[in-house]
Formats: structure tokens, C-alpha cells, sequence
């Protein structure tokens, strides 16, 4: 019992995945600004933000469940941390899961996303049900082709349904990267990915342009800061599922440290980068690039994996 | 000064309300965020909902039929806030002092904290009074 709540609240857990998501989320706010030669903000940023939010007042909105209100940051921040235990302890090597354990990681990280939604339709503001409406779609076209190139990287390890066993696989017999159909899924998960993180350009749902800030404009204070934190783990188990689905997972021994956090920060580049070469799409452009053309990728990757390319 | 005033100050959410200006100040207000000034930096960051902000930022008169909108805004924001007069407009009335629509200085409908001057005010004057703001706040 004991060592599980170790794993729970400390690591992988809630502590190191809030801590180093704070961390990547500084290094992309850092990328963006240099990108915009701008300076950046300072290293100690992520902290600063979330105890400054602790510390302020939080408002309940007065029309709206009050109730679902305050919890949903709560089970948002539930399911990051738990789907963070399932992809951290076999991506990082420390225990090797169970069979199946990559199905109900796809799950779990529904998870948070699903709470922003109730969340956003709880505090009753209009445009926060825009926001609703809007993550709903996204979710509907990004679920597809995750899973579809889910279901090509178990053809390419074999038929083994459980992460550690895929990366087993993978160091053994070289990561999925390597092959066509892996290059092609990885592309195609990393664009669920950037959707699921809610990053430029697929970041309609809390365009602050518009709809100023979506779903979580009724969100203050301590509540906020919960999900400022469900933030920052998913900024870092999403690149670490990555990692563990194409790059052959992380290692912490020895020069293998190097050659991890290496590969994190490639991911977390890149999406950066897209992110600071993109305009925000509409809805329906995002609904059609993930239905049609990723869509499209996921299944060339199946096809290509069941073909051994 | 506590650790949660020092983060406070590390990280100030500034929340841009225009009660009734003729948008220049605005426009400079958005020089801040320019690769130039780069407020950043500090810290601050403009955001889309008064909710999340720590700052609100005022340019403009407060015209009568914005009053009660400036004085919702201020009572939706969660506390604790500071307010910001940018321009002449806020602080005095500047060119619209003897408008017929003008309701008072901004300081006669919410408390104000700081007062930048200027018509409009350069990002190196917001800047100076925000620093001075600050100072003033370790001072208490
Ligand atoms: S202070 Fe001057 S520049 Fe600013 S809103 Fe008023 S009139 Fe316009």
C-alpha cells in the first residue's frame, strides 16, 4: 500500500510530474519568446504563478452548480496524476504495468479534458459554453486517429497491448521512429497531442481573442492555480507517452539521462515551434484536418505496419 | 514582504478595461507586450478574463453609460486587485473634462492605486509607474 501512494502523490507522481511540467512549460514559454526575440519570462515563472493563484481569492460564479464548479479542477487534476502514474512507471522503467494498461491510458487521459468540459458548462457563463461546445468537437476528431495509430504500433510490436512490453520491444529490436509507418504515426499523434494540450493553432477552445479564455474564464483564484497544475502534467506525461510509443522510453541510468531529456525536449521543440508558426484554425478547418487528413495518415501508418515497412 | 506578496508581484496578470478611450492608449498599452518592452519578462502577462486578473489597467473616461460596467468589472475581479489609471483620461478627464457624457475621474467610481499621466503615456512611463507601484507596496 505504501508504495503505491509513494507513486501516487510523489514519483511519478503528483510532486516530480507538477514540478517538471513547470519546468517544460517555462521551457516552451522561453522557446516562444526567443522565437519573438523577446527575453522571456524568468526561470522561477511556473512557481511564482501557481502560488500567487493559491493565495488569491476565488469567486463562484452565482448562476451556475456551484458544486460541479469547484470539483471538476479537482478530478481534472485526479486524472492527470493517475494517468501520469500508468505512462510514467513504465515509460521510465520503474515497474512494468499490467496487459492492457495502454487502453486504459487512453482512458485516463480523457480525463482532464472531459472535466473542462463539465467545468466550463457548470459556471453558467455563455461564452465558457462556447468554450464546452468547442473542446467537445475537438475531442470527437482528435480521439480517432490517436487511436487508430494506437492500433498500428501494436501491429508493429506484435500484437503486445501493454507499454512496457512495446518498449521492451522497441529496444530490442529499434524504436518505431525509425520505420515509415512509425514516422507517419508519430506525426499524426503528435497533432492529437498538440490538441489535447489546447495549443496553438488548436487552441479555440480558450481563444482569448474571442471567447476570452473559453472554458476556464470563471476560474479563479485556488481553482485556477488546480488546473494551471493539471497543465503542467499533462506538458509532461503527453511527451512522455511519446517518447514511450515511438523513441523507445526514458532511462535514468547513467549517460541514458542525457539521451532522455534529449528526447523530451525534442518533443516539447516541436511542438513549440508549431505552435509559433500557426495561426488559431476554426472549428470546422480543425474537425476536417483531424477527420480527413489524420485520419488518412493513421490509416497509410496501419497499412504500412501491417505491410512490415 | 511574505512569500505570497513577493509572488504577487513576480507575477501580475494584467486585464485591459477600456471605460471610454479614443484607443491610443490602448495601442500603447500593447507596445508593452512588443518585443521591445517585453513584459514578460516580469512576469505579467495579459489576460482575456478579469477572473484570472491581478491588475486592471483603465484607459479612457468613465463615460456614463460605462460607470456601472467599470464598477461590475471591478466587483467581478478576484481580490486582491490593483487599479491602474492609464492616461490622462482616467486620472483627470484630460480633453473630455467638459464633455457632457463624462462621470467623474475614475478615482470617484473604484479606489485607485496608481496614476500614469499622459495623453497618451509612453510603455517606458506605464513601466516607471508600475515599478514605483510596486515599491511603494514594500514600503506598507
Ligand atoms: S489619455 Fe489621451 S490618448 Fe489616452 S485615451 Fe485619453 S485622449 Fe486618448
Amino acid at each position: 500500500m505504501g508504495i503505491e501512494i509513494f507513486y501516487f502523490l510523489i514519483f511519478p507522481g503528483l510532486l516530480f510530474c507538477t514540478v517538471v511540467g513547470g519546468l517544460i512549460s517555462w521551457v516552451d514559454r522561453k522557446i516562444t519568446a526567443r522565437v519573438q526575440f523577446r527575453k522571456g519570462p524568468p526561470f522561477m515563472q511556473p512557481l511564482y504563478d501557481v502560488i500567487k493563484l493559491l493565495a488569491k481569492e476565488t469567486v463562484v460564479p452565482l448562476r451556475g452548480s456551484a458544486t460541479t464548479f469547484i470539483l471538476t479542477p479537482l478530478f481534472a487534476l485526479f486524472g492527470a496524476t493517475i494517468s501520469a502514474v500508468f505512462i510514467m512507471l513504465p515509460v521510465l522503467g520503474i515497474e512494468t504495468g499490467f496487459t492492457g494498461d495502454i487502453i486504459v491510458i487512453v482512458y485516463l487521459l480523457n480525463i482532464p479534458s472531459l472535466t473542462y468540459v463539465i467545468g466550463a458548462l457548470a459556471s453558467g457563463n455563455p461564452l465558457a459554453a462556447v468554450g464546452a461546445s468547442r473542446e467537445m468537437k475537438l475531442m470527437l476528431s482528435y480521439e480517432l486517429p490517436f487511436l487508430l495509430v494506437l492500433i498500428s504500433v501494436i501491429i508493429q510490436s506484435g500484437m503486445l497491448i501493454s507499454l512496457s512490453e512495446i518498449i521492451a520491444f522497441q529496444t530490442s529490436n529499434g524504436a518505431f521512429i525509425g520505420s515509415l509507418s512509425g514516422f507517419i504515426g508519430f506525426i499524426t499523434v503528435l497533432m492529437c497531442f498538440q490538441a489535447k494540450l489546447g495549443l496553438v493553432p488548436f487552441d479555440m477552445a480558450e481563444g482569448e481573442g474571442e471567447i476570452c479564455d473559453g472554458i476556464i474564464i470563471e476560474y479563479s483564484g485556488s481553482i485556477l492555480a488546480i488546473f494551471k497544475l493539471t497543465k503542467y502534467i499533462m506538458f509532461l506525461i503527453l511527451p512522455a507517452l511519446l517518447t514511450g510509443l515511438f523513441f523507445a522510453g526514458l532511462s535514468f541510468s547513467g549517460i541514458h539521462i542525457l539521451w532522455s531529456i534529449l528526447k523530451i525536449m525534442l518533443i516539447i521543440l516541436l511542438i513549440s515551434l508549431i505552435r509559433n508558426t500557426n495561426p488559431r484554425v476554426r472549428i470546422e478547418q480543425a474537425m476536417k484536418f483531424f477527420w480527413v487528413w489524420m485520419n488518412l495518415f493513421a490509416i497509410i501508418s496501419i497499412i504500412l505496419a501491417i505491410l512490415g515497412i | 514582504m511574505g512569500l505570497k506578496e513577493f509572488c504577487f508581484k513576480k507575477s501580475l496578470w494584467v486585464f485591459h478595461l477600456s471605460a471610454g478611450s479614443c484607443n491610443n492608449c490602448d495601442i500603447e498599452i500593447l507596445d508593452l507586450l512588443t518585443p521591445r518592452y517585453d513584459i514578460e519578462r516580469f512576469g505579467m502577462k495579459l489576460v482575456g478574463s478579469i477572473r484570472h486578473a491581478d491588475v486592471l489597467l483603465v484607459t479612457g473616461i468613465v463615460t456614463n453609460k460605462t460607470k456601472s460596467r467599470v464598477l461590475e468589472i471591478y466587483s467581478q475581479a478576484s481580490k486582491p486587485v490593483l487599479v491602474i489609471a492609464i492616461g490622462a483620461c482616467p486620472c483627470t478627464g484630460g480633453i473630455f473634462t467638459s464633455s457632457y457624457n463624462f462621470a467623474g475621474p475614475l478615482d470617484k467610481v473604484i479606489p485607485v492605486d496608481a496614476y500614469i499621466p499622459g495623453c497618451p503615456p509612453k510603455p517606458e512611463a506605464m513601466l516607471a509607474g508600475v515599478v514605483k507601484l510596486l515599491k511603494s507596496k514594500n514600503r506598507e
